[in-house]
């Protein structure tokens, strides 16, 4: 499958493996995150994390709209899960790296499920479809109160341990989010500059001469809906162990849309562009909503509106200068 | 209460939430199947029907007051589909996915003005005097305000699937659905029709609002809970049709209203199942009269 896909498609094939440049670049830039909490005051360190978690899920459904070129309105529904099963798997015992498994796993398996409905329909039907199933899933983690705990969401969620250690002061739960930032990021670059990749991107770009050449593209959309799934459920375990807390409102359409919205302002070119968006919509979130006495909403409308208006070419822009490069 | 009994009210309850949901469905299908736009503000829009039933009318509705909201929401209603026709006037050759950014960017903006005007209270408000007790037939008693809302929905309903139906303007519509550019090329602006089919959409939602509202009540939050539900009714019963939202909308008032009352924790995943059993079937709905592959 994989040297098939290699020798068909090899014309639009980017470069494959990884670079001595990039390579550094990724070096270079684990360093520097590294280093921040050295720098950076705890509340600072803190909105970082927060930076990264959100920033790891907006990378996640990067490779869908981008990629793959499937608009999703409800990926939070996977980041959700995740971390609704991280929290649930740390509060009976299980703090670190096992409840991130556990939200990983149970994430895949709801992008399975969503996925195989979802997939049948494209282009504005799979928003429609991926937006239902986002607010059913928030419905869900509110009313199944036995175990999400309800409106109230889960809480007292346990600091991650790691061989031994507790990790629950700002700079160490920082890093603990990183390392497993950067295995996720990994392995959302490793899927979508290799060849699998490749057939994802020959899909979006023409999804009926890929299924002439044979793809199943059912299958391997569904496919990529589950590995995005699995990440963003990475990054909701990442979120528990972070803010020791999930409410209905971390799978809901708000949060869903917020890292759409990271991933239209990152660029949907990139696989790392999407962090940046994450990074300006975390910020614009947290120090607006602030200041605004809780008119967030308001303000994050406008950035919605600004940023459609003031990208006029936006996806397509990008999309296609990839396509000249 | 006998089983028989509740088994009644809830199908009665479901006839009266589908026809509701038809109406809130139907203008969201005609904006999508005529403009090609995905109004994700369209929650918002019913939303706002509702809390102006309750800022007219208060508490206890009367009929002048209820008059008056009437004539207000249709004013709003048609403001707003037109201010929604403009600003999204500019993105008629992007793709849906901004559209889609746009108008969520809009509802959200929209959402927190409300919240900002009403508070964060549920805003219950009860029908007119006649309407707000229960009426007996054959030794069951009913909420009357239910029986006359499944009256004055089918109205509506019948009136909005005969002027898309069976009237020329109507046909004007379906011809729009079917191939805009062969409209424009017969000598009628498409432009004037997309103005007209916001501001009809917008009414429809923000009617339905109203008369939705001593069965919804204001609250925040209603307006995701609505365009989630008319947005499955759309993907089931197939966009820019009027049938297909029809007994979709149906279909769905039922499985809402039966599920809630048999099985009252599971019904956001019944909601989820018909759907997936719907699509599984049918993949691009009931009833498509758009081009399924369009982008």
């Amino acid at each position: 499958m994989t040297s098939l896909a290699q020798t068909r498609a090899a014309p639009a094939r980017p470069r494959l493996g990884v670079g001595a440049r990039t390579a550094t670049g990724i070096a270079a830039g684990t360093l520097l995150l590294a280093a921040a909490p050295l720098y950076l005051a705890p509340y600072a360190t803190t909105t970082l994390t927060r930076i990264l978690v959100f920033g790891l899920l907006a990378a996640s459904l990067n490779l869908l709209v981008g990629v793959v070129g499937l608009p999703s309105l409800g990926h939070a529904a996977f980041f959700g899960v995740g971390a609704y099963a991280a929290a649930w798997t740390a509060i009976h015992g299980l703090a670190g790296a096992g409840a991130l498994l556990v939200g990983v796993v149970v994430a895949a398996l709801v992008a399975l499920v969503a996925g195989a409905v979802a997939v049948r329909a494209s282009g504005v039907f799979f928003l429609m479809l991926t937006l239902a199933i986002g607010e059913l899933t928030q419905q869900a983690a509110d009313s199944w109160e036995s175990v999400t705990g309800g409106s109230n969401g889960l809480y007292g969620v346990p600091a991650p341990t790691l061989f031994g250690t507790v990790l629950d002061q700002p700079a160490t739960t920082y890093w603990y989010v990183l390392g497993f930032f950067v295995v996720g990021m990994l392995a959302l670059r490793l899927v979508s500059t290799s060849a699998p990749g490749v057939v994802l991107r020959g899909i979006r770009d023409s999804e009926d001469r890929m299924r002439a050449l044979g793809y199943r593209t059912t299958a391997i959309k569904l496919g990529a809906l589950v590995f995005a799934g699995a990440v963003a459920g990475l990054a909701g375990g990442l979120l528990a162990a972070q803010q020791r807390l999930v409410t209905p409102a971390d799978v809901g359409f708000e949060t869903s849309a917020l890292a759409l919205l990271a991933v239209v302002i990152g660029g949907t070119g990139s696989w790392w562009g999407p962090c940046l968006g994450a990074a300006l919509v975390i910020v614009v979130r947290d120090s607006l909503g602030a200041t605004l006495d809780g008119h967030g909403p308001l303000a994050l409308g406008l950035l919605f509106v600004l940023v459609v208006y003031l990208l006029p070419t936006g996806i397509a822009r990008i999309r296609l200068r990839r396509a000249a490069s | 209460m006998p089983t028989t009994q509740i088994a009644v009210t809830a199908m009665v309850n479901g006839l009266a939430i589908g026809l509701l949901l038809f109406i809130t469905a139907a203008g969201l299908s005609l904006i999508f199947g005529m403009m090609d736009v995905l109004n994700l503000a369209h929650g918002a829009l019913f939303l706002t029907g509702a809390y102006l039933a309750w800022w007219i009318g208060g508490e206890q509705q009367t009929w002048p007051s209820l008059a008056r909201a009437v004539v207000a929401v249709v004013v709003l209603g048609a403001a707003a589909g037109g201010l929604l026709s403009l600003l999204t006037a500019p993105l008629s050759r992007r793709s849906h996915l901004e559209q889609a950014l746009l108008t969520l960017g809009i509802a959200l903006v929209a959402a927190d003005i409300l919240s900002a005007l009403f508070g964060d209270d549920v805003r219950a408000t009860e029908p007119p005097a006649g309407l707000d007790g229960t009426v007996t037939i054959a030794g069951w008693s009913y909420p009357s305000y239910r029986l006359a809302l499944v009256g004055i929905a089918a109205l509506l309903a019948a009136a909005v699937y005969w002027t898309v139906e069976r009237t020329s303007l109507g046909a004007l519509f379906r011809a729009t659905v079917s191939d805009r550019d062969m409209v424009a090329t017969v000598g009628v602006d498409p432009r004037l029709v997309r103005g007209g089919v916001f501001v009809l959409g917008s009414v429809l939602a923000t009617l339905a609002g109203l008369l939705g509202a001593p069965i919804y009540h204001a609250r925040p939050g209603l307006d995701t809970t609505i365009l989630v539900l008319a947005l499955v009714v759309v993907v089931v019963g197939g966009l820019g049709s009027i049938r297909g939202p029809l007994i979709a909308a149906l279909l769905f008032g039922q499985v809402e209203s039966v599920g809630r009352a048999v099985l009252p924790g599971l019904a956001s995943f019944l909601l989820f199942g018909t759907l997936a059993a719907v699509l599984v079937v049918r993949p691009r709905g009931l009833f498509t009269l758009a081009p399924g592959g369009r982008r």
